[in-house]
């Protein structure tokens, strides 16, 4: 800034100064009240990590926890499920995770940490209505005749893999998301964080 | 740059032809013209003005956690008394918005009661001022309302046993009164149903009310023009350009001087809330910690300290008069000390406006007008049974000094108009 | 104006003049000593938890006084699954009311509603805590001396010992006798020194004051910050206040 004869400079200065400090200390007191409207101890509290049981899991079967509000499925799957994996790699978006809907130790042909134990949350990428299971093939399942078992949403009918994967064509964009999890043991998990985030 | 200070003048220019922001700006701010010689008393009107904004800013965000519900949670705790403490201790920073907003309303009694007294020393009530003095005591009435129903919400033991003896004052009105307490209650006694009515007094409709209030005030103010501690008009001596020889422009020299004041006020402001938030009982009443329990009354309960010169008042009647008890013309008194403030204009009849050019009859009653003020407030937050220094019963002191403080105002127009006045100067000094 | 003044002034003098009858011993100050307040907890858990909750305090918060979550799981989670959880009681609000005649307080914030003219709510605690005497006549077997006739027994007597109180009848100046304190006499010895009990009894009050206003550490701390930056900001106003007025005088 260039001072001449008709400007004050040290006035100008000064009210520079003043306003730059009023000016932080007007963000200062914005702090807390957005500060406030973070999710607070409460919730955090609710959505602290949950323990799943997994020891009386049959082969086949899904037992459906909550973390945050979301279902979250544990799936026992049995190796031919495991095996439809392969038939559905060409019909899904994404048969390889290249988007991150999943943690690192997740990005795999079975989206797993442990092949036969597969975490995800039960919620649809597409408006976040929670898929049905449509485990039975083939015609059976009423879903198509082709069909390999997995998961379909009843609002929009995106289908979704064994894996969660999505099919191609379909409203949704993305793979179903597997939270972040660690075993305890052999038959706990804990949803919600892993070893990373310890 | 000077492409840029086109671009806004223009766009300045499209917005002044649809609306007077620029005749606005003239009017209330740069063109204002203010006497140049306020003091310190004039720094409570813009304080007085911060406060409302702290209130009404830091109240938003303690609504969309605060939740007016007297049921029990699991813990055995009335809701909103929990709901206090969720804000204190689960929502980030929450305990910070808390204590501005409780000690917002001491500050803000605080800072209104200095205003007002402002009005007392230079007599910035009379004519033609009388309106905006009346606006300001409407102002003042609906602080209490708020400040009342505001007492209620946080559901302590003197938030509860307070609205219940306020609310029982009604019950002195006669034939209508004990119908009418249970109305206000919405119950028979203070309910679920109290709290959730009062939370909506409290965050909306008396807001509503203040902030037109507060705006007619600023209106009927800045019509007339500031008074100033020399009481004399600065009107009455304009230069060629028709600018008050006495003036200066609100913008920017009283903006400048009240923002200091402003950060001197934030300093006292924070102090308390970082250093001291109950202030020694007095912001934070150590019974308002226990939740409210019907069944059990604190074994003093006293009004926060900003209502005790009026409380004072209501307990030191005790005759009855004309066949109806003592304790509806209690309520008369309480009332009645507020109300008679509105008739200042009227009742002084002092020649000269200002203290300083008033006789000495203004400036000793007044001096034992405050004393009294003081000692009523003092009396009202101890029990009935205290004695001052020890010695002095507090009781009789109440009742002279009630008697005092209405004779004061009732007897104003006959000595106002005897006392002994210096001339009045020309010009400011 | 002077008068004012000089009113004001006398307001806090004649508040002191009038100071209740009540003495209050004073609670060592141990805000910042982290390890008493841990103690603190410890005994909180153990002795008070049982009957008092404390519902709005979770138990992870405890690591404003230095412990990790992992400590508190181990040692301190007795009531709750998770540390995010607040220190309930498994006890029935109306049982409770059956057993002690009144459910006992939750004790999030006793040592701010315990506050009076007489002392802190930190002094009344430790008083409170230190002055149960054996009284036959109460149904517990206790009472105390600044709670008479409490309905809570002395829990921590097995620490204390067992003391009775001597009283001395006196003229209450209006004619009639009034009963005074005159002192304690310890009849069992307890498995604490009286020194190490004070202590002891010092840390479990210093953690319920923290736990009254958990924040209250950092709210000192933020305070400076922000009365430097006022400072700061009210020397830039009034030079910019002086520096415009200029033009007026």
């Amino acid at each position: 800034m260039s001072c001449d004869e008709k400007v004050d400079c040290g006035r100008r200065n000064l009210i520079v100064a003043t306003a730059a400090a009023g000016g932080v200390g007007g963000l200062a007191v914005a702090v807390p009240f957005i500060a406030s409207m973070a999710p607070s101890e409460r919730a955090k509290s609710a959505g602290a990590p949950v323990e799943a049981d997994i020891s009386k899991l049959e082969p086949g079967q899904m037992m459906i926890v909550e973390w945050r509000g979301k279902p979250v499925w544990i799936l026992r799957r049995t190796p031919e499920m495991l095996a439809s994996l392969k038939k559905t790699d060409d019909l899904v978006s994404d048969p390889h995770s290249e988007k991150t809907m999943q943690p690192d130790y997740c990005k795999n042909e079975d989206r797993s940490i442990k092949p036969e134990y597969f975490v995800v949350v039960g919620i649809c990428t597409h408006l976040g209505c929670s898929p049905s299971e449509k485990f039975k093939t083939g015609a059976e399942s009423g879903v198509t005749a082709d069909w390999a078992g997995g998961f379909l949403c009843p609002c929009h009918g995106s289908t979704f893999d064994l894996a969660g994967r999505v099919y191609k064509n379909k409203p949704a964009p993305d793979n179903l998301v597997v939270p972040p999890y660690m075993y305890l043991s052999d038959s706990k998990i804990l949803i919600g964080e892993d070893k990373k985030g310890a | 740059m000077s492409a840029m200070t086109n671009k806004l003048q223009d766009l300045l220019g499209w917005v002044d032809a649809r609306f007077p922001l620029t005749k606005m700006y003239k009017e209330h701010a740069s063109e204002y013209y203010a006497p140049k010689n306020f003091n310190f008393w004039y720094f409570f009107g813009s304080l007085a003005l911060l406060v409302l904004v702290n209130q009404i800013v830091t109240g938003i965000f303690l609504t969309m956690h605060f939740k007016p519900d007297a049921s029990l949670n699991t813990s055995g705790v009335p809701v909103a008394f929990a709901s206090v403490e969720y804000i204190m201790r689960d929502v980030p920073l929450g305990w910070i918005i808390r204590y501005m907003h409780s000690t917002g309303a001491s500050a803000f009694f605080v800072v209104v009661y200095l205003h007002m007294f402002r009005g007392l020393l230079y007599g910035s009530y009379r004519k033609p001022r009388e309106l905006i003095w009346v606006f300001g005591l409407l102002i003042f009435l609906c602080l209490m309302a708020e400040a009342f129903f505001g007492y209620l919400l946080p559901w302590g033991q003197m938030s509860f046993w307070g609205a219940q003896v306020i609310v029982n004052l009604f019950s002195a009105i006669p034939f209508i009164g004990p119908d009418l307490s249970v109305f206000i209650r919405g119950d028979y006694v203070v309910s679920d149903a109290t709290l959730n009515r009062f939370f909506a007094f409290h965050v909306i409709a008396i807001p509503l009310v203040l902030l037109g209030l507060v705006v007619a005030h600023l209106l009927a103010l800045h019509e007339v023009g500031s008074n100033n501690p020399d009481g004399v008009e600065i009107k009455k001596h304009k230069d060629a350009n028709g600018i008050p020889l006495d003036g200066i422009a609100f913008h920017p020299y009283y903006t400048v001087k009240d923002i200091v004041g402003v950060v001197v006020f934030l300093m006292v402001f924070s102090i308390v809330i970082f250093f001291m938030p109950e202030f020694g009982g007095y912001f934070l009443e150590y019974n308002n910690f226990i939740p409210a329990d019907p069944l059990k009354t604190p074994s003093h309960i006293a009004p926060v300290w900003y209502f005790t010169p009026f409380y004072s008042m209501l307990r030191a009647v005790t005759v009855n008069f004309f066949w109806i008890d003592a304790k509806f013309w209690g309520v008369v008194a309480m009332g009645g000390g507020v109300v008679i403030l509105g008739f200042l204009p009227w009742l002084d009849r002092s020649p000269a406006k200002s203290i300083r050019y008033r006789g000495p009859i203004y400036k000793t009653l007044l001096t034992i007008w405050v004393v009294a003020f003081l000692i009523l407030g003092f009396l009202g937050t101890k029990p009935p049974s205290y004695a001052l220094f020890g010695i002095i019963p507090g009781d009789p002191v109440a009742k002279m000094f009630t008697v005092y403080y209405f004779v004061f105002f009732i007897t104003m127009p006959w000595w106002s108009k005897i006392d002994k006045c210096k001339p009045e100067p020309d010009r400011v000094t | 104006m002077k008068k004012l003044l000089t009113v004001l002034l006398l307001a806090p003098i004649l508040a002191l003049a009038n100071g209740s009858e009540l003495h209050l011993d004073k609670a060592p100050d141990k805000s910042g000593d982290q390890a008493a307040l841990q103690n603190g907890a410890k005994l909180f858990v153990n002795y008070c938890l049982n009957c008092h909750s404390a519902s709005y305090m979770r138990y992870n918060r405890l690591q404003d006084i230095g412990l990790t979550d992992t400590q508190i799981k181990d040692n301190l989670l007795f009531t709750a699954d998770k540390v995010g959880e607040p220190m309930r009681i498994a006890m029935q609000r109306a049982d409770a009311k059956i057993w002690f005649g009144t459910a006992p307080p939750d004790l999030s914030l006793i040592a701010r509603s315990r506050a009076s003219e007489s002392g802190s709510g930190a002094d009344w605690l430790y008083t409170y805590l230190r002055t149960f005497y054996r009284d036959p006549s109460r149904p517990s077997g206790w009472n105390n001396l600044v709670f008479e006739n409490v309905g809570m027994p002395h829990v921590l007597w097995e620490l204390q010992g067992e003391q009775i109180a001597h009283f001395k009848e006196v003229d209450d100046g209006q004619g009639g006798k009034a009963k005074h304190f005159e002192k304690f006499e310890m009849v069992k010895e307890g498995s604490m020194k009286p020194a190490d009990y004070d202590s002891a009894v010092a840390d479990l009050v210093a953690y319920l004051k923290y736990m009254g206003e958990p924040i209250a550490g950092l709210r000192k701390k933020l305070g400076i910050f922000v009365l430097v930056g006022l400072g700061l900001l009210f020397a830039l106003t009034y030079a910019l206040k002086r520096e415009y007025w200029k033009d007026v005088h």
